[in-house]
């Protein structure tokens, strides 16, 4: 362990009584409370639409296109968030930098993305209120988005400021990466259930007023 | 429990190994395209309520697992993570299902 750790102790040697190093385990509690925290929202999706016989066909008001789009765009980063983390552990700054800026950039993609179909939904009149659906819409992106923000923050700083951290201890540099890794993904992992749930299994008569 | 140390660690992700995990990363991302326009197909074959939902939750579900497993690493992570992983789905289908299923006498069914 390095002298700068030694003050936090396990942040890169594993624990001997739980075989992992103290930031593993951290991420993975913190990722157990969000999966709790998405599926008490999924949970009263749930319990709205079954107890709605005029739930209606809140797909139609939503664009297939631009969702699919944002699907490839967070999967894509998915890939390089990943590419970012090899990057750290080769100890390759300029891989680490471009994989790093190309992961920032396709989050910042995914939100002027979700910007213009917001937009769209309210130059039409479907704002939060039009419908339980809209409600539901809304609260479900919106929480998601606030998730791509936080990660693209993260994930600029590892890239860019925090990067320094790569020639004074590479190891727990990598494991730092490993970590804002684990939480992007899941905020992927978010998304892959958010897409068919809200713009492919919508159908039936028209929602609203 | 067997020590793990952070030169173990190292070992594990050699450049070989790194090149390997860069290849199933590789596999995976073509995985999850397809099973994106698999998933966005479906939606225009106009199945029935019941198994347009089976079919792309099922495919979310295989998507989001190959998520998990390779780009998050549960595939070879320590069976503590795991151990807590599937608590943690445990009581997510808990809260998920509770409510509607505790409801179910009360409320309309889908139409």
């Amino acid at each position: 362990m390095s002298t700068a750790a030694a003050a936090i102790p396990y942040t890169v040697d594993a624990r001997p009584d739980t075989g992992l190093n103290n930031v593993k385990l951290g991420i993975w509690l913190f990722l157990a409370s969000e999966v709790m925290l998405f599926g008490s929202l999924f949970a009263g999706y749930i319990l709205l639409r079954t107890g709605n016989p005029a739930w209606g066909a809140g797909s139609e008001l939503l664009s297939i296109p631009l969702a699919t789009l944002n699907t490839v765009v967070l999967i894509t980063s998915s890939v390089t968030m990943v590419m970012s983390w090899v990057a750290a552990m080769e100890r390759n700054l300029k891989k680490l930098r471009l994989f790093m800026g190309s992961t920032v950039a396709l989050g910042a993609v995914f939100m002027v993305v979700k910007g213009f179909e917001y937009a769209a939904k309210f130059e039409h009149h479907h704002p939060p209120s039009y419908s339980t659906f809209m409600a539901c819409y809304f609260t479900f992106t919106g929480l998601h988005a606030l998730h791509v923000l936080a990660g693209m923050g993260v994930n600029f700083y590892f890239g860019f400021p925090g990067a320094k951290m790569m020639q004074t201890d590479p190891q727990q540099f990598a494991n730092r990466v490993e970590t804002a890794g684990l939480f992007w993904h899941f905020v992927d992992l978010v998304w892959i259930f958010l897409f068919p749930v809200l713009y492919l299994l919508n159908f039936g008569p028209p929602a609203g007023h | 429990m067997e020590h793990i140390d952070a030169t173990d660690h190292l070992d594990a992700h050699s450049p070989e190994a790194l090149r390997k995990h860069v290849r199933t990363y590789m596999l995976v991302f073509g995985s999850l395209m397809v099973l994106t326009l698999v998933t966005v197909g479906l939606k225009y074959l106009h199945l029935p309520t019941v198994p347009a939902i089976l079919v792309a939750l099922a495919i979310a579900l295989v998507k989001g697992s190959l998520v998990a497993c390779y780009f998050m690493h549960l595939i070879s992570e320590r069976k503590l993570i795991l151990i807590l992983m599937l608590a943690t789905v445990f009581f997510f289908f808990g809260v998920l299902l509770g409510p509607t299923l505790t409801e179910l006498n009360e409320i309309n069914p889908i139409h």
